[in-house]
């Protein structure tokens, strides 16, 4: 495949940043749920991590980020590594520290804490001082203005767009050098969506920020990343440059719906056609 | 009408006290979602670790009873005594039953209840003690000339008390970095969690702070009616007081403690003799009933924002 060929070279060319070898994982002892999953994200880049309902991206990240053990999970087998050393064992704390946070699926705000407390507790693993983190913050608001607006009102009342914003830009007061975004689309207005990666591509262009992105919503995140892979059910079927996999026959096929009989599920169909709505 | 109000602030300023109870239940249910029943035996293990190290200090250290060397450092073990048994308790018997239903971490704390019950009167002895704070619980003198109202000293002071500690715990909770993360952790865990905050620091600290506020408890009330056994069970006051403000809310202990507090003076003085006295043991159960039928939340029981 093309697009395989493509990839050995993009990695060869840029040295791994955040790599994951052969990973498995388990839920409750007996869930078997990534089957094997290997990928990379080269530094300064953003990729994207594409799959159906179910397929596995929420699992992926929260193994690097380590937030599978809250939620009964384990990792079986394989190895992650971020610039160059293993980080499988770190906690969360340790890995917000070294660079790695993750934006959950969901927004997950502090609901009753207004929204520049929300951004101010993304700042609790830094050690600088009170003059640093205020410099943060005006960064902040200088990539999501919207939110300086919206400072004072409790975070539970602001939009969903709002919300999604407050939880990337709390992520950002971590500083960090790599973040796992998982699904920042969900449930929003495509206009909203539009604007949310907007100020992600700036993110990442500006400050070089590497990204990890989870995404059901294939084709504006193929637009905005250069590298993708496709998950199901929890192995990787396809990878390659963006601009291909956003042209592959396959993937048009599949992401618009027109897939051959019986290979997905009414579940599948459905959501298929929501997403073409968003498409059109 | 001077009566009514006498009652009236002697009850309000009792009620300051439920209010303190209040609060150390509330801290740990909102950043752990723990019922801790083990709060008024908390209360109860701080006056009598405060008192038993008044009695053995001056021993150890050769010095007269009574002298303020002698208050100051009982004082201070006994606050460190209650730092240590919170973060043992967080360590020891919470942190393993996380993740665990919420009736087995409720019945975790009332075996830890008995527990630290034995415990303190195992070291300390089952005697009824004296505490002794220094300030007089008689009516203040200027105030019983100008209005006719006589108010106790005691209660005055013991409500200054806790209006400096509520103070001090909204500034903690408002404006320092670990405070904002112990809000932002009875909020959502999992997020808390996924931006670095370490949950079992954010829960260590806030066992310690209601063990700080459990001393604060104990030792006022101990010096008002003596450090004994009895001391657990007006401590389940605490309960009522927390049904009508709401389980999450720190400004509905307060209020709530102040209804209860004055809601049962003045019922024991206007209703009791009519039903022939003793109201006061069970009036305050009876609002909490009755309130809960009507708005089972509480008054400031947080609502849940359902956007989110
Ligand atoms: N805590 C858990 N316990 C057991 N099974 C789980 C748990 N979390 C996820 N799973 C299962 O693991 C599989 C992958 O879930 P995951 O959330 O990683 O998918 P996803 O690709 O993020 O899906 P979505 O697009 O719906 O967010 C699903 O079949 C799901 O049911
Ligand atoms: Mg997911």
């Amino acid at each position: 495949m093309s697009a395989t060929a493509t990839a050995a070279t993009a990695s060869a060319a840029s040295p791994a940043y955040l790599a994951l070898n052969n990973i498995e994982v388990i839920y409750d002892h007996v869930i078997l749920v990534l089957k094997g999953v290997s990928l990379q994200v080269p530094k300064g880049h953003i990729v994207a991590l594409l799959g159906a309902n179910g397929a596995g991206k929420t699992t992926t990240l929260k193994t690097i980020s380590n937030l599978l053990r809250a939620e009964r999970g384990e990792v079986t087998k394989g190895s992650v590594e971020f610039e160059g050393r293993r980080i499988d064992q770190l906690t969360p704390n340790e890995l917000v520290r070294r660079g790695v946070i993750q934006v959950m699926e969901g927004r997950h705000c502090f609901a009753h804490l207004t929204v520049e407390e929300n951004l101010l507790t993304g700042a609790y693993t830094r050690t600088g001082s009170r003059a640093e983190i205020r410099d943060s913050l005006e960064k902040v608001y200088e990539f999501f203005p919207r939110l300086k607006q919206r400072r004072t009102s409790q975070a539970g009342y602001t939009s969903g767009g709002e919300q999604q914003m407050t939880a990337i830009g709390r992520a950002l007061m971590a500083r960090p050098s790599m973040i796992l975004l998982d699904e920042p689309s969900m449930g929003l207005a495509p206009q909203i969506v539009e604007e949310i990666f907007e100020i992600v591509r700036n993110l990442n262009q500006r400050e070089g920020v590497s990204i990890l992105l989870a995404e059901q919503n294939t084709m504006v995140a193929l637009r905005y990343a250069d590298f993708g892979y496709i998950l199901e059910n929890g192995r990787v079927v396809m990878e390659g440059e963006a601009r291909e996999l956003a042209s592959n026959e396959d993937v048009k096929e599949f992401y618009l719906g027109l897939a051959k009989e019986g290979r997905k599920s009414f579940r599948d169909v459905k959501h298929y056609r929501r997403r073409k709505r968003w498409l059109a | 009408m001077q009566f009514f109000f006498e009652v009236l602030i002697g009850g309000l300023l009792s009620g300051v006290l439920y209010a303190l109870v209040a609060l150390g239940f509330v801290l740990i249910y909102k950043a752990s979602g723990v019922f801790n029943f083990a709060q008024g035996a908390m209360v109860f293990f701080a006056a009598l670790t405060f008192v038993g190290f008044q009695e053995v200090l001056p021993g150890w250290l050769g010095v007269e009873p009574g002298g303020a060397a002698v208050f100051w450092l009982a004082l201070i073990l006994a606050c460190l005594a209650m730092v240590v048994l919170s973060i043992a308790t967080e360590r020891i018997v919470l942190r393993p039953l996380v993740n665990q239903p919420q009736i087995t971490l409720f019945m975790a704390t009332i075996g830890l209840a008995f527990f630290i019950e034995g415990l303190a009167q195992g070291i300390w002895g089952a005697n009824v003690r004296g505490l002794e704070l220094g300030i007089q619980d008689e009516p203040i003198a200027w105030m019983a000339e100008r209005t006719g109202i006589f108010i106790s000293s005691f209660d005055v002071f013991a409500a200054v008390v806790a209006g400096v500690l509520v103070a001090v715990l909204a500034v903690f909770f408002n404006r320092t970095r670990v405070g904002r993360a112990l809000r932002a952790v009875a909020d959502d865990h999992q997020a808390a969690l996924s931006i670095g905050i370490p949950l079992q620091v954010i829960w260590r600290i806030v066992w310690a702070v209601a063990g700080f506020v459990a001393l604060v408890a104990g030792l006022i009330w101990g010096a008002r009616n003596g450090v004994q056994f009895a001391l657990t069970f007006t401590a389940l006051k605490a309960l009522p007081v927390l049904i009508l403000g709401g389980f999450e809310s720190v400004p509905g202990a307060i209020v709530g403690g102040l209804i209860i507090g004055a809601s049962e003076k003045l019922a024991e003085v206007y209703l009791g003799p009519m039903v022939g006295g003793g109201i006061d043991s069970w009036f305050p159960y009876f609002m909490a009933l009755l309130f809960l039928l009507v708005r089972p939340e509480g008054l400031f029981g947080e609502r849940h924002i359902d956007r989110v």
